[in-house]
């Protein structure tokens, strides 16, 4: 069984273009990154980051991110941490290969894109996480019991986002403008996961919510990517 | 017409968003939420800010939340005036942009509660959850630690130019050193210090702190 933000199956493809990767290939941070590279058609090289090892706390590693987290980018001699950094940096990069998901091109709808980026950074992740890391991650990892206070507790401040994105989905196609970007897609790999749990209903239950969530899983990207975040 | 900020002087994201205006020399008026009497909570309000906090800006027919979109906005638009916030080169751009996510993601989690619990809830004379206080205090030193590191290595935290990376930290931060009695978490870190010094030594952000004491509410440059 895959956990969650710990160890990787092998590399997954050979680097041509000189953009390395380092990370762990499952967790929901990875993926964001993943995906839009994916959205991009742009190689990269996964390299796993050992967990188990707590390889994450390892000199070689701080030395690339001194927090000691996942994903990290390296680019040349560009060394980029925070997933919506490095996403929106490779977004910036390849732009002419895929769509236009940062849209730079206005400055009214670049601002979009970064408020529901902050949005969903601020307010959905708050939420989403600890139920994923509560019903997902506690048995699995720590052969323990789901709080269900905390399950609660995320519950409801998801409940309060879900309801502002349903309202904000009848107006607009996707979260920023009517065309999908980063700011929807940020979202994908926590929802997946929590698609898996009764929680699903919260997104089920919206008729808004639900229809964006299923036009976004059917991305081609997508679909590889979640792909590997569950067994 | 003049940019308007919606919100209250006193508070930390409003004064992220004046403090970018004034860096950028860009006129705005500040309208006043009445926090203390849940204006932000309001149908009125929740139509322009839907999760019912300060700021949102209308500028033109653009109207636009959350500091740090507004900030990036605003450094994008008056990108031709004052100084430089979002770097020079798409690597330059990528690494303010990862420092900006470092303050969202794991500096502002620490300072929230600090600020919160030791300056906000003791004015409206609610009683504080100093644990919550205390381990914030633990946790933001640590995060201090990584920022000493990378101080030591450039001036600023995304390079060696101020950018949106280093002002985004700024009001949180002047609370907890001047408000909250913990100015050592800066102190005992040499780099992290004169980081600081630096940056709240900028004529705007003395521009900005002093606006919000005298209760301004239209600034020109």
């Amino acid at each position: 069984m895959l956990i969650p933000g710990f160890l990787v199956r092998g590399k997954v493809r050979r680097d041509h273009g000189g953009e390395g990767f380092r990370a762990s290939d499952i967790g929901a941070a990875t993926a964001r990154v993943l995906l839009c590279l994916g959205e991009m058609g742009a190689e990269y090289e996964l390299v796993p980051v050992d967990f188990f090892t707590r390889e994450q706390k390892s000199p070689h590693h701080l030395a690339r991110n001194a927090f000691g987290l996942v994903p990290v980018l390296e680019d040349g001699d560009l060394l980029l941490f925070e997933s919506r950094a490095i996403a929106r940096y490779v977004l910036r990069k390849y732009k002419s290969s895929g769509p236009d998901l940062v849209r730079e091109g206005s400055l009214e709808e670049s601002a979009m894109v970064d408020l529901w980026l902050e949005v969903e950074a601020q307010q959905y992740e708050k939420g989403i996480l600890p139920i994923f890391f509560q019903i997902m991650v506690v048995p699995v990892l720590y052969g323990g019991v789901p709080d269900e206070k905390l399950v609660a507790d995320g519950v409801e401040k998801l409940v309060k986002v879900l309801d502002v994105y349903e309202a904000r989905l009848s107006q607009s196609k996707h979260l920023a403008v009517d065309f999908v970007s980063l700011a929807d897609l940020s979202h994908v790999p926590f929802a997946h996961y929590i698609m898996a749990t009764p929680c699903a209903s919260l997104f089920q239950s919206r008729p808004h919510a639900k229809a964006w969530w299923d036009s976004l899983a059917s991305r081609p990207a997508c679909k590889k990517v979640t792909a590997a975040l569950l067994t | 017409m003049v940019v308007k900020v919606y919100g209250k002087a006193q508070a930390v994201c409003p004064q992220r968003v004046m403090h970018c205006l004034m860096e950028k020399g860009v006129p705005f008026e500040l309208v006043h939420v009445d926090i203390d009497t849940m204006e932000h909570k309001r149908p009125e309000f929740l139509q322009k800010q839907p999760f019912g906090q300060v700021p949102y800006i209308v500028d033109g027919d653009l109207e636009l939340f959350e500091s740090r979109a507004i900030v990036r906005y605003l450094a994008a638009k008056y990108a031709d005036r004052g100084p430089n916030l979002l770097g020079r080169t798409p690597e330059e751009r990528a690494k303010v942009e990862q420092w900006l996510d470092v303050e969202a993601i794991n500096y502002n989690p620490w300072a929230f509660p600090i600020v919160f619990n030791l300056l906000v809830l003791p004015i409206r004379g609610l009683p504080a959850n100093e644990a919550e206080a205390g381990a914030a205090v633990d946790k933001l030193n640590k995060v201090l630690e990584v920022y000493e590191k990378q101080l030591s290595k450039t001036k600023y935290l995304a390079g060696d130019e101020f950018t949106l990376a280093d002002l985004t930290h700024i009001p949180a931060t002047r609370y907890i050193v001047e408000n909250c009695g913990l100015s050592h978490l800066l102190d005992d870190k040499k780099h992290v210090k004169a980081w600081w010094e630096d940056i709240t030594a900028r004529p705007a952000w003395k521009k900005l702190s002093s606006f919000v004491e005298t209760g301004g509410s239209n600034y020109s440059p």
